[in-house]
């Protein structure tokens, strides 16, 4: 995090979140978030600097394979076992601004739809040749993509029949500690997705499509590999143009 | 009909579910060789200046359960109340301190903890100070959208008594569940997510 590049300062506060177009905290259909979520309500506050600032990434930290899943963990001369994609897509705030310098993490099952991790339970075989995790910031426009292999669908304990659709899960750092977002992406087409209690958290049918990434026959590399195109919308700024400015300041 | 404001919606949230360690702190997931060190482990170096503390807690359910699949991460100011952050426009922070950490709660206690230093004070944005403070991020499974809350110093009783977030707090015995014990160098912060000592968070 040595270089904090050449972002520009941006100090207006973040637009008030849309906790109706969020997920509540409390989901009954998602049954762990009953003892999780908080009952009394939250404390509403503009943004002081603490929110308005936040932390910066520099392209220095990446390494060579963070942003290709298909060979970050395999051996050398192997690879990823399952359908080659690209993922890719533009991060942009509310206001339709690119922001530039977002580091994106994303993890994933492997093909099967198995997590490489100590707690998971799922019989499917793990890929030797797959991490599940990679990286990649954005460039001065708000771009970012990576390749990787589309994951599978997982059973999870909530229901006694409970599956997730193929997901990829995505935690987002903007400009300011309030932009701070972790999601998912699912697949266009896939039926599983309105049958997902996770998924079912959010109310809003536009929310749930705005997490749905489109396949782009466009983006696609003949012979290689299938595109999906997925922007990430974070929270826009108010200008300060016709703010008070602080005392003392 | 009118011209569109053509605003955007966020993305929506969705919890960080049982494997974020994957993602977020890989090494700690025992998935090695991908990058040389996790994300926001070593906050400090030499260098850096003030007062070290250790700042430690677990995050408890409903039942009073520790989670033992939660991450945490941490923003704070620099010993002089600066961000290293772009957008901090009132001077430079200290070079030598990032001001962001983040740690998984382990996963046998469920306990988190940061090696930092203690932060200065900065104003609110009517130029009142407030109290040194840590603002927390928590996301696990059964999360739906990461929570935001603020640690305070119980050795700051004077600047969190003028602290004006702290005084929009309505129910002022709630307001001990946002301030951290200190014994010795270390700081205690415990976060309830709910029942009777259930922690204020913030919608900010
Ligand atoms: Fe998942």
């Amino acid at each position: 995090m040595s270089s904090i590049s050449n972002l520009k300062p941006e100090t207006g506060a973040f637009f008030q979140r849309d906790r109706e177009w969020h997920p509540a905290a409390f989901t009954p259909g998602y049954k762990t978030s009953v003892l999780r979520s908080p009952q009394k309500a939250l404390l509403s506050l503009d943004n002081t600097l603490s929110e308005i600032t936040g932390p910066v990434f520099g392209h220095n930290i990446l390494g060579e394979l963070d942003a290709d899943l298909i060979h970050n963990f395999a051996k050398p001369g192997e690879s990823a076992i399952g359908p080659r994609i690209i993922v890719y897509g533009r991060v942009v705030d509310e206001r339709g601004k690119g922001v530039s310098g977002a580091l994106l993490e994303f993890w994933q099952a492997n093909a099967g739809g198995r997590y490489r991790h100590k707690k998971e339970g799922y019989l499917a075989a793990l890929d030797p040749n797959f991490g599940g995790c990679g990286r990649a910031i954005t460039d001065e426009e708000g771009n970012y993509a990576f390749r990787t292999i589309q994951p599978g669908p997982y059973p999870w304990p909530n229901g006694v029949n409970d599956w997730r659709p193929a997901h990829i899960h995505f935690s987002v750092f903007g400009h300011g500690f309030a932009q701070r977002l972790i999601t998912q992406m699912y697949f266009e087409g896939d039926p599983m997705i309105w049958q997902c209690p996770i998924v079912k958290t959010i109310n809003d049918p536009a929310a749930i499509n705005g997490l749905t990434a489109a396949l782009d026959r466009e983006a696609t590399i003949p012979m290689d590999s299938r595109a999906y195109k997925f922007d990430i919308v974070l929270r826009g700024r108010r200008s300060t143009m016709f703010e008070n400015r602080m005392e003392g300041n | 009909m009118s011209q569109s404001l053509n605003r955007l919606k966020e993305s929506a949230s969705q919890t960080a579910g049982p494997y974020v360690h994957i993602g977020l702190t890989p090494n700690f997931a025992e998935i090695t060789g991908v990058y040389s060190e996790d994300l926001g482990t070593r906050m400090v170096n030499d260098k850096t200046k003030g007062e070290r503390i250790t700042v430690k807690g677990r995050v408890l359910d409903g039942t009073g359960t520790p989670l033992r699949d939660a991450l945490i991460e941490i923003w704070q100011a620099d010993a002089d109340g600066l961000y290293n952050s772009p957008s901090e426009m009132r001077g430079t922070a200290d070079p030598n301190f990032t001001g962001w950490g983040r740690c998984p709660t382990d996963m046998d206690t469920g306990e988190f903890r940061f090696e930092t230093i203690k932060p200065g004070r900065l104003p609110f944005k009517d130029g009142r100070p407030m109290a040194p403070h840590i603002t927390f991020w928590v996301v696990a499974r059964g999360i739906n959208i990461g929570l935001h809350t603020r640690m305070y110093f119980s050795d700051e009783e004077k600047a969190n008594g003028e602290d004006p977030i702290l005084g929009r707090i309505e129910h002022k015995v709630r307001v001990p569940t946002l301030i951290a014990k200190r014994d010795g160098n270390t700081y205690t912060f415990d976060i309830h997510l709910q029942g009777e000592n259930e922690t204020v968070f913030f919608d900010i």
